[in-house]
């Protein structure tokens, strides 16, 4: 029993990977989304409600919808996942770069979110006096709306990574189990409970909720200083 | 010279109207734009901006910013634009709203000292009185040198008192760089001690226009629409 508690024996490699995801998903993310969150928070045209439905979509479905129609998409005998395989020879499904895929798909909502409140939030005002200064969009964006929305953007960072470490079910269906390559922190805890490896999966449980709960409480006391200077 | 010929569809709280003017402006007046809520002026300055499509033409000393099928953006108009509610980038302190615009120290430097702000210029502006960030917004305004300067109720927001000490800030500077103003005002006492030139805008048509004192001592029926 006493083994099974040696941290120095357990394999960390599905949490390094769990990072990995999350870090490069954010990353891709918020280039994606920066400006598809721009647009929806500017436009008043009736394409808005259609792409902020299909936006939100990964939140209300299940994984598995989810993760079936990646697989079929993105499997070689698609048209996308041939061009990818045959061109750039990456395979995108039982893949880290499938997985990446897959994870850009299902915390896309995560993102767009925070930051389109946020940039709605803003004195319109304030985004015009900048395009009589003579700004472009792009300048606006970087330089007035987004360290104006600081607490939104911290928010759509944080959450989007968190919620990356925390996928399950879209992982599982794209990326499979392959140590080192698609097996992440939350695969490899089902799949130590399906062989009653308790013990290790408690402490793999365990941290992943003392790690999600650090990174939560990061998001609020950040966000709880932003408003109390807001006040100030 | 400034020539406006504007035409637009406007969705009042009054039911709907069109904003029809036409009008020509010279090189350093200081134009007061008075009128009922909703008789179209806001709307007048922001098409004048480029911040608002509208039908017509627009032609400021021999460049046109609106016509021919073409609208020049409002990057590309040389204008001053005082918000009622300041605007100000609230993400920089005093210093740098004002070279966010144009990044000239010297500028910067001369125009705080014109409004007495030199000693703030590293605050942030959240921080400021309300006078205080109106007098940024102006220098801010100013930092461009702007061709015209658009100011949409610009002290309605303050107190008497500091509404008396801005109204000689802008004309100093309205005078300074030789800009040629236009101000939306609900307050008679405001245009009449600023302005060379009182246009009345009622349901989007100017029903007078003249100096400040044909305005308020011989037109009995604007100075009613005005009071109302």
């Amino acid at each position: 029993m006493l083994e099974i508690f040696d941290l120095s024996s357990l394999d960390f490699a599905p949490f390094i990977l769990s990072f990995k995801l999350a870090g490069i998903t954010t990353l891709i993310l918020f280039v994606l989304a920066l400006p598809l969150s721009w647009f929806l928070s500017q436009t008043n045209s009736k394409t808005k409600p259609i792409l902020e439905a299909i936006t939100a979509l990964p939140i209300v479905l299940p994984p598995s919808v989810l993760g079936f129609y990646i697989l079929v998409v993105l499997s070689p005998n698609s048209a996308i996942g041939a061009f990818f395989e045959d061109l750039f020879g990456v395979k995108l499904v039982f893949s880290f770069s499938g997985l990446v895929v897959a994870s850009c798909f299902y915390s896309l909502p995560f993102m767009v979110q925070p930051l389109q409140s946020g940039f709605e939030s803003l004195n319109k005002h304030m985004l015009e006096a900048s395009y009589l200064a003579g700004k472009s969009k792009l300048q606006t964006v970087l330089k007035i709306a987004l360290p104006n929305i600081k607490p939104s953007l911290i928010t759509a960072l944080i959450i989007t990574f968190a919620h990356t470490v925390g996928e399950f079910g879209v992982v599982l269906m794209v990326g499979g189990s392959i140590p080192g390559e698609t097996k992440v922190a939350s695969v490899a805890i089902y799949e130590m409970v399906e062989v009653m490896e308790y013990g290790t999966a408690h402490i793999y449980s365990a941290l992943m909720v003392l790690m999600s709960f650090i990174v939560l409480l990061s998001v609020y006391i950040f966000n709880h200083s932003q408003r109390k200077i807001g006040v100030h | 010279m400034i020539q406006i010929e504007i035409h637009k569809r406007l969705h009042g709280s009054h039911g709907d109207m069109n904003l029809d003017v036409n009008l020509e402006i010279q090189k350093g007046e200081f134009v007061a734009l008075m009128g009922e809520s909703g008789s179209g002026k806001t709307t007048l300055l922001r098409v004048l901006a480029g911040l608002e499509k509208a039908a017509g033409n627009i032609n400021v000393e021999d460049v046109l910013w609106l016509g021919n099928q073409k609208m020049l953006p409002p990057q590309q108009r040389e204008i001053g634009f005082i918000f009622q509610d300041y605007a100000l980038f609230d993400n920089m302190n005093v210093e740098e709203n004002l070279l966010y615009v144009n990044d000239d120290k010297a500028l910067a430097q001369r125009l705080l000292e014109m409004t007495e702000l030199s000693r703030l210029s590293h605050r942030n502006v959240k921080g400021l009185s309300g006078g205080q960030k109106q007098r940024v917004s102006l220098c801010r305004a100013m930092m461009k040198k702007p061709k015209l300067l658009l100011m949409d109720e610009p002290l309605s927001a303050l107190d008497p008192l500091m509404r008396s000490k801005l109204q000689d800030e802008i004309l100093k500077l309205h005078k300074t760089f030789g800009t040629t103003t236009i101000m939306v005002s609900h307050d008679a006492d405001v245009s009449y001690h600023l302005s060379d030139r009182i246009l009345v805008l009622d349901h989007g048509k100017i029903i007078a226009d003249g100096t400040p004192e044909e305005i308020f001592l011989k037109t009995s029926t604007v100075t009613y629409t005005l009071s109302v």
